[in-house]
């Protein structure tokens, strides 16, 4: 079941939570909605669920497999749809739970008492919580709620499923197992799903396709390798993970200069080099080293340019760390291996050439 | 070691932590202080209501409910058995439709946006804040076939008569001030805020999401609100009712004014306590037609425990 929704709007009073947003969803992907808390994530799912309606008159069109499902129902949509916390019947055991859109069937297409245990039995065991089926919510962990709640949204077999936030509440361990064992369960069972989610490696690990949302818009939509190697906007850049910025002392290859306008540089921990020798090559920053972070994977190395007072950082293997037996204190040549230049919020330029030749950002 | 032992229990149980605790006799004197009034207003009252009923013997408190030739009061026993029945009618005609409106009233307040929404809110605390007497002479401006202006209206009497024409005999006839219709008026306007109130902060709290998630599986409207909304709130619904009907039960100010005290027509168990200790009957029957009010007072109170006990439980969970 492909999705597509265009042209929504959706404001609340005076607060906008939609600007014009459209999105595309082939059949059978697993598409991640990411985006900063009030960036209008969760309300473009609540829309595709018929939780919430685009607003009146605004052109907003929401279409499954092609057919307008605009102002069709929730509970007609074929949509499954697990809750930021779940929202678990807490008065119902576990199988009730998951029987319960099966039971709310009109009693032509409602199947037998045998028919729908049987579906419950198999659901639990999809979900790997066989056995749990007589026990109530607040008997079960974090986890294993999420997972009634998963199998409870797909239990009528829903052509769409959308998730808010789910594994949101769970502590970081659980997860990590979940969100893998998520992966494994929508390439089997093969359903078109969205899901919304602030944490952007949680977005770029697990799925196809990354849709980034800012203030209401789309900042950006691509495969996660796509979205982080090629962010299209300061915003992107700045929310996909960890960046240094600087807006003065540095820049891309020589035709930023010839731009107006603020420049911003910015330049990932992973792509910053550090070198010993005095000069590798002319446009080297010389550094200090401020301070060293080395417990786990990799150093963190903060540093300060010579006659800047913004730190910045660098991230280096440990055998790397080693190697150059780096001090605190010291003044060491600073190389960038990729960069992204902005000028007013414009892509500019993203290679270091050559020479690491750097110009001035004015 | 035994007094190595003692000394570190000592030390890693304080027992009165100076920061976080008044000193002893604030403590002492406060508990005393509530003690006290608690004794002297809501224990020893309720003490003497039982001890006046029974002062003479059980012959005379029976004798007040039915009739017994070992004992005769000043009245006719059936009028007291009526006041009960009437009671009890009242409740079960206000106690339910104040089910039916709280249960909207909290739904339109919880589950929608709309202008005017917290004006609503304080209106339907009115009968709150309002003198039950006040709430009694609003029915009688209304609806008094002498004073009324809807009851004048239906005479063809004052300033609102020539809106009204062709109403119907029966309807001229419908006496509501001093009837049970005007008592009932009075008994649902004085307990119209109980049930909304109580569901209000429980249907808050709830929030939606277990709705919408039964909306997303397909439940309509009534099965949802059979299956998840009210499960959910049922306790506060009960705490509601048993309020209530407390209050319905036990309402005099308000009632007073519309009843008429037309004996063992229009007297309701508080009215006609009031009509027995002055002098229609004897202190002894008054206080043993109490009995009945504070026994209601006191299955309420350990029900309403019963309930918040409940309540705290299915929080914990």
């Amino acid at each position: 079941m492909s999705i597509r929704a265009f042209n929504l709007h959706k404001t609340f009073g005076n607060y906008k939570a939609l600007d014009d947003v459209s999105i595309e969803v082939p059949e059978g992907r697993l598409v991640s909605l990411l985006g900063p808390s009030g960036s209008g994530k969760t309300t473009v799912l609540r829309i595709l669920a018929g939780l919430e309606f685009p607003d009146r008159n605004s052109g907003g069109v929401v279409e499954f497999h092609g057919d307008d499902v605009t102002n069709v129902p929730a509970g007609k949509r074929g949509v499954g749809f697990v809750f930021q916390h779940y929202a678990l019947f807490k008065h119902m055991t576990v199988a009730k739970n998951i029987s319960f859109g099966l039971r709310a069937k009109p009693r032509r297409e409602r199947p037998s008492k045998e028919a729908i245990d049987a579906r419950v039995k198999e659901l639990l065991e999809l979900v790997q919580l066989d056995g749990l089926g007589n026990r109530y919510p607040s008997e079960l962990s974090g986890g294993q709620r999420q997972r009634v709640a998963l199998a409870r949204a797909i239990a009528s077999q829903p052509r769409v499923l959308l998730l808010d936030e789910p594994f949101g509440a769970l502590d970081a361990k659980v997860r990590k197992d979940l969100r893998r064992w998520l992966r494994l369960f929508q390439e089997e069972i093969k359903i078109t799903t969205i899901f919304v989610t602030h944490d952007q490696e949680e977005a770029l690990e697990l799925a196809d396709e990354v849709v980034i949302m800012n203030n209401a818009r789309i900042a950006q939509v691509g495969p996660p390798q796509e979205v982080y190697d090629h962010p299209a906007s300061p915003f992107v850049i700045e929310f996909l993970g960890n960046v240094n910025r600087f807006t003065s002392g540095v820049g891309g290859p020589s035709k930023a200069k010839a731009t107006e306008g603020k420049g911003v540089l910015y330049v990932r921990p992973h792509d910053v080099d550090i070198q010993l020798d005095e000069s590798p090559h002319e446009y080297a920053l010389r550094s200090k080293i401020q301070h060293i972070f080395s417990a786990g994977n990799y150093a963190r190395v903060t540093l300060k340019r010579l006659g800047y007072e913004e730190p910045f950082e660098a991230e280096i293997s440990r055998a790397r760390l080693r190697e150059l037996d780096l001090k605190v204190g010291a003044t060491v040549s600073v190389v960038f291996r990729h960069v992204r230049l902005f000028a007013d919020d414009r892509f500019l330029e993203s290679d270091v050439r050559e020479d690491g030749r750097l110009v001035e950002v004015t | 070691m035994a007094a190595i032992l003692s000394r570190v229990r000592h030390d890693t149980v304080p027992t009165t932590n100076s920061a976080t605790t008044e000193p002893t006799w604030v403590r002492w004197l406060l508990i005393a202080v509530t003690v006290g009034f608690v004794t002297l207003f809501l224990v020893l009252p309720l003490i003497a209501i039982f001890f006046k009923a029974f002062e003479k013997g059980l012959i005379p408190y029976f004798a007040t409910f039915k009739h017994n030739p070992a004992y005769t009061p000043t009245y006719n026993p059936a009028d007291a058995v009526n006041s009960i029945l009437l009671t009890l009618k009242i409740a079960a005609v206000a106690v339910p439709l104040n089910l039916v409106f709280g249960l909207a009233a909290a739904w339109a307040i919880t589950k929608f946006q709309y202008k005017g929404k917290s004006l609503l809110v304080t209106i339907l605390d009115l009968p709150f804040a309002i003198s039950p007497v006040i709430a009694g002479l609003i029915f009688i401006l209304i609806f008094s076939r002498t004073h009324g202006w809807l009851g004048r209206a239906l005479k063809g009497e004052g300033l609102f008569s020539r809106w009204i024409q062709h109403i119907d005999e029966n309807i001229i006839s419908l006496k509501i001030i001093f009837a049970f219709p005007g008592i009932a008026l009075a008994t649902i306007f004085v307990t119209l805020p109980f049930i909304a109130r109580e569901l209000v902060p429980t249907m808050q709290a709830r929030g939606r999401d277990e709705e919408h998630a039964a909306l997303t599986l397909g439940a309509g409207g009534w099965r949802t609100f059979f299956t998840v909304t009210l499960p959910n709130v049922r306790w506060a619904l009960f705490y509601g009712i048993i309020l209530c009907n407390a209050r319905a039960m036990g309402e005099f100010g308000a009632v007073a004014v519309v009843s008429g005290n037309l004996r063992g027509q229009t007297t309701t168990v508080p009215i006609f306590i009031e009509m027995l200790y002055h002098g229609y009957g004897s202190d002894v029957n008054a206080f043993a037609l109490a009995t009945l009010l504070a026994l209601l007072a006191l299955v309420t109170l350990v029900l309403k425990n019963i309930v918040e006990w409940r309540v705290a439980k299915s929080r914990e969970a």
